[in-house]
């Protein structure tokens, strides 16, 4: 018998790319058409009223939090109503689990094809800035990099928030209460020294404003507010925690 | 092939199954039959190594599922009661997929697919999505996914539940030729007509317990009687028991269930003759063969499919 030629996440990997092969058309418009219309009319249009952010025009300094949160949303995104479907559903993750996949090749198969479709969206949209000049530094090829560690700490506990609740009402609360506030208070749109003091905390616990700020020293060839050490730091203790946490959700889900 | 000794599953304090023994051999057909809810797919969770055992000792292939779960659902074809079929993949892509799990190199899996949609007689849906199919066709292409491991044991959970006659007996024959090559067969089912076609040998579960095990035959010979005489009155419903007191003595035993009294006898024409000479007229009679579903009536005291 020629077992053990793919390793299990690597056929959960094949088995959603089979299924985006039939979406990806939809998703084209919100993943590379979306992020560059935003680019062109804030950046170029309220870059017009705006200036320059800390000495750099609008455009250059909001690109590098445009791509980060792009990955953010797509990370997060496709891992509410996709995974509690495949767990309640269409019942695929059971299909798994009655075969040699693991509750952890479940995970990780989710997370390589989250990884290929974020690192796909921010190289195109990489290239199409660096025809606007945005990108300022060699360092910006480190930013998908920086998108793929962010892409899983964002990923990663939100799988196991989809893996811990019965009903897709909670995502609402997620969409609101961490979604929103992330996207708005992440320094992506603006510096978070304009925020209140009381709400930095929120960008300083959230991994996009990390990722942000990795992705924008990159683009810029300009030193991170923290040491790049420390923001890594943050995002892999999502990461870590988050997919920890989402094995054992997944590995109780399954159990029935 | 199964091996259990003294297996209980508990769901906070309710046991659903309550220290069974079960063991099946190589090549055996093997059945559990029994109600809603007496802890036939429980039991079937336990031995494809998806629902850990609260206690007792199970071993499947020779190994511990809790253990070794992982090497064993390698062997293993599980048909579970409820289709997880993938909804967005066709047909064909479900097999595909089904066969990458178990790490088999995409040619292997191709070619088995084919295969085995010819085996189910799905290859002309092949490209169809799962949706669109009828409920005998989804389940045909469920027991076909079991399959694509070539696997050592098939579980199936009620395999023809809520299908129609003419797909139960396509499934049935499809059934039937997957033993004939030695594969072994494990399925749980509230029909009795099922379990007398397919399985070698079985077991009639209720409330969590095994009440009886044997082959289809033996447990008609040791539960039952040759034949069954079913008589109704015109004025039946309360009246059974009574009518069924006057019938004491003739045959084995008399059952009066609400619309019908069972007679259970050797030679079904013989009592009814003694019934007439009784001066009893019951509006319809008939005498069949006796069948499973008298054998769970008398064990449990009541009708399997309600
Ligand atoms: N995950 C669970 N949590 C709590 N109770 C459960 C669970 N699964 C099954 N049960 C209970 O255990 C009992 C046995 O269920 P099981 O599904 O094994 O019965 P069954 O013989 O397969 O019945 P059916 O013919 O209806 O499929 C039922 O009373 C059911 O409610
Ligand atoms: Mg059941």
């Amino acid at each position: 018998m020629a077992a053990g030629t793919v390793h299990p996440s690597i056929a959960v990997l094949e088995r959603n790319l089979t299924l985006y092969r039939r979406l990806w058309r939809a998703s084209v418009f919100s993943s590379f058409v979306l992020p560059v219309l935003f680019v062109i009319s804030i950046g170029i249009g309220v870059g017009g009223y705006v200036g320059s952010v800390k000495g750099v025009d609008y455009l250059s300094w909001i690109v590098p939090g445009v791509v980060a949160s792009t990955a953010f949303q797509m990370a997060l995104g496709e891992s509410t109503y996709a995974v509690l479907g495949d767990f309640k559903w269409s019942r695929a993750f059971h299909a798994m689990r009655a075969t040699p996949v693991q509750p952890r090749d479940i995970l990780a198969g989710h997370l390589l094809y989250l990884l290929f479709r974020v690192t796909i969206a921010v190289l195109t949209f990489l290239l199409v800035v660096l025809f606007f000049g945005a990108l300022r530094s060699p360092w910006a090829v480190t930013v998908p990099l920086a998108c793929a560690l962010l892409t899983v700490a964002t990923a990663a506990p939100v799988c196991a928030f989809a893996a811990s609740i019965d009903s897709d009402s909670h995502f609402a609360l997620l969409f609101r209460f961490v979604m929103i506030p992330a996207s708005l208070f992440s320094g992506v749109f603006f510096p978070i020294e304009q925020l209140p003091v009381l709400i930095r905390p929120v960008a300083y616990v959230s991994p996009l404003w990390h990722a942000v700020e990795l992705c924008r020293s990159a683009t810029l060839g300009t030193a991170p507010p923290w040491p790049v050490a420390a923001h890594v730091g943050c995002l892999l203790l999502w990461a870590v925690a988050g997919t920890l946490l989402a094995v054992r959700r997944f590995r109780r889900r399954l159990e029935d | 092939m199964i091996f259990a000794r003294d297996l209980v599953k508990r769901f906070g304090d309710f046991t659903a199954v309550n220290g069974i023994d079960v063991e099946v051999a190589p090549g055996e057909a093997f059945g559990f039959l029994g109600p809603n809810g007496a802890g036939k797919s429980s039991t079937m969770r336990m031995i494809s190594c998806v629902s850990a055992p609260t206690s007792g000792e199970l071993r499947i292939l020779g190994m511990d599922p809790v253990r070794d779960g992982t090497r064993i659902r390698a062997r293993l074809g599980v048909c579970p009661q409820l289709d997880h079929l993938d909804p967005d993949l066709t047909v064909r892509e479900n097999l595909t997929t089904y066969a990458r799990y178990f790490g088999l190199s995409r040619a292997e899996g191709r070619r088995r697919a084919d295969e085995l949609l010819d085996f189910v007689q799905l290859r002309d849906r092949a490209g169809s999505m799962v949706e669109p199919l009828s409920g005998g066709m989804k389940r045909r292409l469920t027991i076909a996914r079991a399959m694509i491991n070539e696997p050592d044991i098939v579980l199936l959970d009620e395999p023809t539940t809520g299908l129609d006659p003419q797909a139960r007996h396509l499934l049935w024959e499809r059934l039937f030729r997957l033993k004939q090559r030695g594969t072994t067969l494990v399925l749980t089912t509230h029909y009795m007509d099922e379990a007398e076609q397919l399985c070698d040998r079985l077991v009639v579960m209720d409330g969590g317990k095994i009440v009886a095990e044997g082959s289809p035959r033996s447990l008609i010979e040791t539960y039952s009687t040759a034949e069954v005489v079913e008589l109704r009155f015109p004025d039946g419903l309360d009246l059974n028991a009574d009518y069924a007191a006057k019938m004491s003595g003739i045959g084995e035993r008399v059952d009066p269930l609400p619309d019908r009294v069972l007679l259970y006898a050797d030679d079904g024409d013989a009592a009814l003759t003694e019934v007439h000479r009784r001066g009893l007229t019951p509006s319809s009679v008939l005498v069949r063969r006796s069948t499973l579903e008298d054998v769970f009536l008398h064990l449990t005291g009541r009708t399997l499919v309600d």
